[in-house]
């Protein structure tokens, strides 16, 4: 069972709403099972249906994740039109076996988030509760 | 010999190349990662011809991408 600190949550949630139409992306860091850092990053898509991230700009989030002694948890990305649960593109996409992967549904005006471990095409629910 | 994988200090064999490091570490397809060498990134092409040496410093980061469209139906009901 993963942790959020409070104020990360509203981040990831602004982040999403912020990027409208299109879909919004980035990483949440902490330590431990404790989220406590977004890093909003760049759809290079710049779509309301799929999401990259940027490969330089990951690095760069990266190397300032372990300046401040953080490791990446999960990565987020908001679904403006859909549930909050992976489409089949999410699961084939999923490659990174070490981290959750975040889904905001903005398509009530009360958002929903979910985490989720996808490894091997299989999608297991990750809990959480904010802090 | 002595090298910093993911900002953890790693002991590898000698005259390992990017490639073969990626597969020890489990990465099958390359296509789902992108690395850097030194902070210089390493063209996918090139992951079999660059030898590791002494004290380099390797990161390698998974694609993140995917797309909300045809969501997939799933037993389990989570919130919306």
């Amino acid at each position: 069972m993963l942790k959020i600190k409070r104020e990360t949550y509203k981040q990831i949630i602004s982040s999403a709403r912020e990027a409208l139409p299109n879909e919004a992306c980035g990483y949440l860091a902490g330590t431990s099972d404790t989220i406590t850092h977004c890093f909003p990053m760049t759809n290079t898509d710049a779509s309301p249906e799929h999401y990259s991230f940027d490969p330089g700009e990951q690095f760069e989030v990266l190397r300032k994740t372990r300046d401040l002694g953080l490791e990446i948890i999960a990565n987020f990305h908001s679904h403006p039109q859909t549930p909050s649960r992976p489409s089949e593109e999410d699961i084939r996409l999923a490659y990174d076996p070490n981290i959750a992967y975040g889904i905001i549904s903005l398509v009530s005006e009360d958002e929903h988030f979910n985490l989720f471990r996808i490894k091997d095409n299989k999608v297991i629910p990750e809990g959480y509760y904010i802090i | 010999m002595e090298i910093k994988l993911n900002g953890k200090q790693e002991n590898i064999e000698n005259n390992t190349n990017v490639a073969d490091l990626l597969k020890q570490k489990g990465i099958q397809n390359v296509e789902m990662v992108t690395v850097q060498l030194n902070g210089t990134f390493v063209n996918k092409e090139d992951l079999s011809n660059k030898t590791i040496t002494e004290n380099d410093e390797i990161d390698f980061l998974y694609f993140m991408g995917g797309g909300s469209k045809s969501t997939v139906r799933q037993k389990r009901c989570y919130h919306q």
